[in-house]
């Protein structure tokens, strides 16, 4: 292996993130589903031709994919080594969350990259398809049981063999979901990504040569380590623990406890989560390699210069048990993933926070909220709407939390209102922050979201809900409180009904003109609520942020509906507080 | 326009603000004189340097036009100096601005907040709703639109902004609240969203629509004060604005669609570079301008710049309007290097910006920049600066901030480092012309790169290498070059509208004539502006997709607008569409239907021809003039002796190689070994590799 001077190694550098972020690009812009296109829900890279080990990210995918598409990787890497039969020109697919991490919408493709007849490294493509059958549509079924329940498992096998995309596959693929047109199309984006990583690949190999760019690939993950390494041992030895909890699985009412014991020595971090919650019946377990791939990712929030390949996670011990409900395999329900692993990050967190709470971010809202209307349009065919939706990400020791934003696995925009509307026969009839959703604290957190949808088809409207924070609300750090909870309703003949395991229900009808509401949590707070100035507080309460019941209640400020502040009522009041 | 002034109508100045410099070009038609004038930027005030320029140019009775490229729209936004703006809306959805399309600032990390240009307070639900296909739900009540008009006023809104879920589909609700509001509203500073961009999508047509409204009152303060200005000159021509899209338009249109003046400067430098290659012949193209802070790319092929649907100012921050398409990095002449915390070079986007600006500058920055390891390079003459208000720089600063701070963590000596940050640069600005050219499925070797601004200049000749570009063209006076396209650029009105059409079955006669009455609209507002134009021709293009698809493909129609009517069939359509598809994607999907999204209409009222020959080198030049002697400069690992040229006394025909440094008032070349450089017959400088 050369060495490769730094000035060549910046410049590879950009060179090849630029290819992973230009197959991004394209699956975004040619997909089908909104949930690639509008959510991009979706994730290209590099990665290396014996382990599998992330060598190069893209600089959009979904940050949850960069931390488990290494396992897809592997998962072929093994396959072709016990079946042997790899060629240019093929190009695997395969969705067994078991192996390659996360759910089974997820579909990944994966094509070697040779060179003189070697095999050099690979390309990776993975995209959330919008149904892959199982009972419900859109596959977050929240009673799921067994895999089988949630949808139609592919392990990896050959689509393109030496060029020739293997039309049997295509059918099969076809004849097992409720939208076929829409997978066909997410199916044709990934390709067309992998077929320009693979010019892109070349021509810079053409240019620099194997073994440049191999050293250049070395050298990559020899600096995330020492990054890595370098963060780890800037902070104080020591065990940290930290547990939170998820309302329930689906299925059995009870909650699951998600404990991690953190512990620092020197350069290197142990994460033990031995002591959660054994495997669950319902979807909310998690398989070892989507477990590893979410602290990942909570560590990447919190040491971002770190870059984004399998170097930075040399420094990092799992322990992930599987009698635990983060290390299951088949058939134990995965579907509800998107939920536990936020959760996961979130102890991690929790546990980082506890070194220097006052450098410390608080929660975010901490719930996808997988959200399916389905039903059948005039003319028969099945329509199914799929979105997942926001909430206020934590209050932190710059600012308050953003309002409305997205969850810390992903960088998923919403689809418009105006697109949902022309697209599924609903009409939403709210679409606002939710006012006293925020954790208060001296930075509060951003605003969760109030969405309100009506059903304007004859035959009304099915609705799926897979969420959580129904019961246990993001908490708040540095003194900050916790943010308010997830609510989910729908109107019946009877009045409002709301779901028996807080926020997960499938099969609820509603008709025609009847709404479904949904209302998320906010952030946590960062700080003493009674350190943010009062002038602040009203401000709040004349936006709407918070109602003056709130600013009394939690701030000790009192302030008019309009937002004046009254200055001698909030100074008593904070003196009989202190008493 | 008196009499007189159009007898004067020959003479036309363009006017470009920029964030240093105020340049103006002052050209006489009829007599093929030009004359150009520069003048400090009054930051806050655009209208000091402007007039201060413009009257060194002579009287200013006696100018035909004048069309000013404008910052004064983007500082605006980018320093959140806009009007307090109230917005009314449907019920529901009064938070739209400020939910955004529930992103955040940054991939990783999860800090940053939002702050929208309309408070919410400022944002008034009212009774009304459209449904995706355009029935109406909920009429309007107008008692309650005025009701809410006055209460805006009361909060002190300047200007009103509305918008309605669906008016895209149907305005008509729209226009009923316009219509009530106007009936209560002070000024003329309503922003109605179904006329600023009737296409779906609420947030990016909310966002629109505000930010039109936020800037009304600033742009038109700005117009009326410099009209009343030049009125004050006894200036009674034509007036006009560069748009965005690289269009001019009349300032009445301005006040009216403020927004679509969000890039007015750089794109009349695109549209002036794409007219200089056009007459070198070069029709494919890449223009590049390399400021203090950023290097914004840009690509013209065919001729024709590319233009981009949208584009997003700051987090959050968003304008769709048909804008030139203008990338931009970090990296500028005042972009910090650094090494990393991984050991890594990195050069930009931290910058020092023209304040406190490069070491060298001596105006108290310690860290090294791109600037200061040219300087140290002796690539720039530290004894004559260009662009800033130095009169020399100093080099040995430059040198021992690079020593330390770059030297020494990576281990080489001061011009090993200086060579490493000016490699690194290169490199991110190879990046942003492949993000252009390869990422779009260009081929980089059929382009020229075209540097404009002072420092482009600097480093074209290594990027043709770099990135395997068939040569470089820096114009005969690059510092001016959007100043140069005020004067140049042709007028243009473009409009959107969603229209939501199944291809198959098409009712092509409806379609028709809704071209017909878009195109005659959009060539009514060009023929109103009141400049000379050769022609007003009418250009269409669909937004297309699969079924399902959300992103649409831009399909460029082969029809126009002849006598009022327009000749569309859906095969016509249909081959239009393939070809795009197949272009952006290479592959076309089967049997899935094909819909037609929104229909842009663009009408383009060509301006009479300006032959560049005007600024062609004169006779009487002689090559040894031309010589300044030799300095010693670095290139590659080693000083080599390169010769100085004064650029501007080179005749037409002369060839330089390199290593070579081509010095002017504005801008300095940079030949390194193995170019040359090629005076062509309108005094562009060829760059290309010598034929070993």
């Amino acid at each position: 292996m050369s060495v490769l001077d730094p000035v060549t190694l910046a410049i590879l550098k950009g060179r090849l993130e630029q290819i992973a972020d230009e197959m991004d690009a394209t699956l975004y812009r040619s997909a089908f589903n909104p949930i690639i296109a509008e959510a991009h829900d979706a994730c290209h890279g590099l990665y290396h031709a014996e382990t599998g080990a992330t060598l190069v990210q893209g600089t959009t995918g979904l940050p949850i994919f960069v931390g488990a598409m290494a396992f897809a990787v592997k998962a072929v890497i093994d396959k072709v080594a016990a079946e042997g039969g790899l060629d240019p020109g093929d190009t695997f697919i395969f969705n067994d969350p078991y192996d390659g991490g996360t759910h089974l919408n997820d579909f990944r493709l994966v094509r070697p990259v040779f060179r003189q007849g070697e095999l050099f490294c690979w390309l990776a493509s993975v995209g959330h398809w919008l149904d892959i059958g199982g009972n419900v549509p859109g596959g977050f079924n929240a009673r799921a049981t067994e895999s089988l329940q949630e949808g139609v498992r592919f392990p990896p096998v050959k689509l393109v063999a030496k060029g020739r995309l293997n039309e049997d596959i295509v059918a099969i693929l076809a004849a097992n979901s409720r939208v076929p047109q829409s997978n066909y199309g997410d199916l044709n984006g990934q390709l067309n990504a992998l077929d320009l990583g693979e010019r892109r690949l070349a021509a810079a190999l053409d240019e620099y040569g194997e073994k440049t760019i191999s050293a250049a690939f070395d050298a990559f993950m020899q600096r995330a380590e020492a990054l890595m390494r370098e963060n780890i041992a800037s902070l104080p030895d020591g065990l940290y623990s930290f547990e939170d909890y998820l309302d329930n699985d689906g299925v059995t009412d009870e909650k699951l406890t998600i404990a991690l014991d953190l512990t620092i020595k020197g350069d290197a971090m142990t994460l033990d989560f031995s002591r959660s919650s054994p495997p669950c019946a319902g979807p909310l377990n998690i398989a070892r390699s989507t477990a590893i791939a979410c602290c990942y990712v909570a560590l990447k929030h919190l040491f971002v210069d770190v870059p984004a390949n399998a170097g930075c996670l040399a420094p990092i011990d799992f322990v992930i048990p599987d009698t635990t409900l983060l290390g299951v395999s088949w058939p134990k329900p995965v579907g509800g993933y998107t939920e536990t692993i936020l959760r996961v990050i979130g102890v991690v967190f929790g546990a980082l926070a506890k070194i220097a709470p006052e450098k410390a971010t608080a929660a975010p809202f901490g719930t996808i909220n997988a959200l399916s209307l389905a039903g059948y349009r005039a003319g028969g065919q099945r329509w199914v709407m799929f979105s997942f939706f926001g909430g206020g990400l934590g209050g932190n020791p710059r600012t308050d939390g953003l309002n409305h934003g997205n969850n810390p696995i992903s960088m998923a925009t919403i689809p418009p209102v105006e697109i949902l509307e022309a697209a599924y026969p609903i009409l939403f009839t709210q679409w606002a922050l939710r006012p006293d959703s925020a954790g208060a604290g001296r930075h509060r957190g951003g605003l969760g979201a109030i969405y309100e949808i009506e059903a304007l088809s004859k035959g009304g409207a099915d609705a799926f809900l897979l969420g959580e924070r129904g019961r246990y609300p993001p908490f708040g750090v540095n003194g900050g409180g916790s943010a308010a909870l997830n609510v989910f309703s729908w109107q019946t003949e009877a009045g409002d009904a709301h779901p028996p395991l807080a926020s997960k229900v499938a099969d609820v009808k509603i008709r025609r003109g009847q709404r479904v509401r949904l209302e998320t949590p906010g952030g946590g707070g960062w700080g003493d609520p009674l350190a943010r100035d009062p002038a602040i507080v009203a401000r709040d309460v004349r936006l709407g942020y918070i109602t003056s019941a709130t600013a009394q209640a939690d701030y000790k400020v009192v302030a008019t509906a309009e937002g004046e502040l009254d200055v001698a009522a909030t100074q008593a009041l904070r003196a009989r507080c202190a008493i | 326009m008196s009499d007189r002034a159009k007898t004067l109508r020959s003479t036309i100045v363009g006017v470009d603000v920029g964030g240093t410099f105020t340049d103006l070009f002052w050209f006489d038609e009829a007599e093929r004189r030009f004359a150009t004038a520069k003048a400090p930027s009054n930051r806050g005030d655009e209208s000091v340097g402007f007039l201060q320029g413009l009257k060194s140019l002579g009287p200013l009775a006696e100018l035909g036009s004048i069309v000013h490229g404008t910052t004064v729209g983007t500082n605006a936004l980018l320093e959140r100096r806009g009007a307090r703006v109230g917005l009314i809306t449907t019920r529901g959805f009064r938070d739209v601005l400020e939910m955004r399309r529930r992103d955040r600032p940054h991939t990783w990390g999860l800090w940053g907040d939002f702050i929208p240009i309309v408070d919410r307070d400022m944002r008034i639900e009212v009774g009304e709703r459209v449904l995706a296909d355009g029935t109406l739900r909920e009429a309007i009540q107008e008692a309650e639109v005025r009701a809410a008009a006055r209460s805006l006023l009361a909060k002190g809104a300047q200007a009103l902004a509305i918008v309605f879920i669906n008016a895209y589909a149907n305005p008509a609700n729209e226009r009923a609240a316009a219509a009530a509001a106007r009936a209560v509203w002070p000024n003329g500073n309503i922003a109605v969203s179904s006329e600023v961009l009737p296409e779906i999508r609420e947030f990016e047509r909310t966002s629109t629509t505000a930010i039109n409204a936020y800037l009304q009152p600033v742009i038109g303060s700005y117009l009326v004060k410099l009209g009343g200005a030049l009125a004050a000159e006894t200036f009674d021509g034509e007036f006009h604005i560069v748009q965005s899209n690289g269009g001019v338009m009349s300032t009445a249109m301005a006040r009216r669609l403020p927004v679509r003046t969000a890039l007015s400067g750089p794109a009349a430098g695109v549209i002036a570079a794409a007219a200089i290659a056009r007459a070198a012949g070069y029709f494919d193209v890449i223009t590049s301008d390399l400021g203090g802070t950023s290097f914004d790319v840009s690509l013209i092929a065919d001729g024709v710049s590319k233009l981009s649907a949208q584009t997003t100012i700051d987090f959050g921050f968003v304008i769709r309007t048909p804008m030139i398409e203008i990338t931009t990095i970090g990296a500028g002449g005042g972009s910090i290097a650094q090494v990393d915390k991984g050991g890594l070079l990195q050069v930009g986007p931290e910058s020092a910006g023209s304040r406190p600006g490069p070491v060298c500058y001596a105006q108290g920055n310690t860290r090294p920049t791109l600037t200061d390891a040219n300087v140290v390079l002796g690539r720039i003459n530290a004894e004559r600066p260009i662009g800033g208000n130095q009169t020399r720089l100093d080099v040995e600063a430059a040198k021992a901030a690079i020593a330390e701070h770059v030297g020494a963590p990576l281990g080489l000596d001061v011009m090993q480092a200086a060579e490493a940050i000016v490699r690194v640069a290169n490199a991110r600005m190879a990046g942003a012309i492949r993000l252009v050219s390869i990422e779009r499925g260009h081929d980089p070797s059929r382009f020229a790169i075209m540097p404009f601004g002072g420092g482009g200049a600097l480093h074209a000749g290594a990027l043709i290498d770099e990135v395997g570009l068939s040569c470089a063209i820096v114009p005969r006076f690059p510092g001016i070059t959007s100043a140069l396209g005020c004067v140049i650029a042709d007028l243009r009105h473009d409009q959107v509208l969603t229209v939501n059409l199944d291809l198959a079955g098409l009712d092509a006669g409806a379609l028709a004539a809704r071209m017909a009455e878009t195109g005659s609209e959009a060539k009514t507002v060009v023929e109103a502006a009141g400049v000379a134009v050769d022609s007003v021709e009418v250009v269409y293009e669909l937004d297309m997709h699969y079924l399902g698809q959300t992103h649409t493909v831009a399909t460029t129609l082969p029809v126009t607008l002849r006598d009022g009517a327009v000749d569309i069939d859906e095969d016509v359509i249909r081959t239009a569409f393939e070809a795009a598809y197949r272009r952006d994607f290479s592959r076309l999907l089967v049997d899935i239907p094909v819909r037609i999204v929104s229909l842009r209409t663009a009408a383009i009222g060509r301006r009479p021809h300006f032959d560049l020959a005007a600024l062609a080198p004169g006779p009487g030049l002689s090559v040894d003039d031309a010589r300044r002697g030799t300095r010693p400069v670095w290139f590659a690992g080693g000083w080599r002796e390169a010769a100085i040229w004064s650029r501007l006394d080179l005749p037409v025909g002369t060839i330089v190689e390199g290593p070579a440094i081509l010095e002017q008032p504005d801008a300095t070349t940079v030949l390194d070994p193995g170019l040359s450089a090629r005076v062509d017959a309108l005094g562009n400088l060829v760059v290309e590799r010598m034929k070993q």
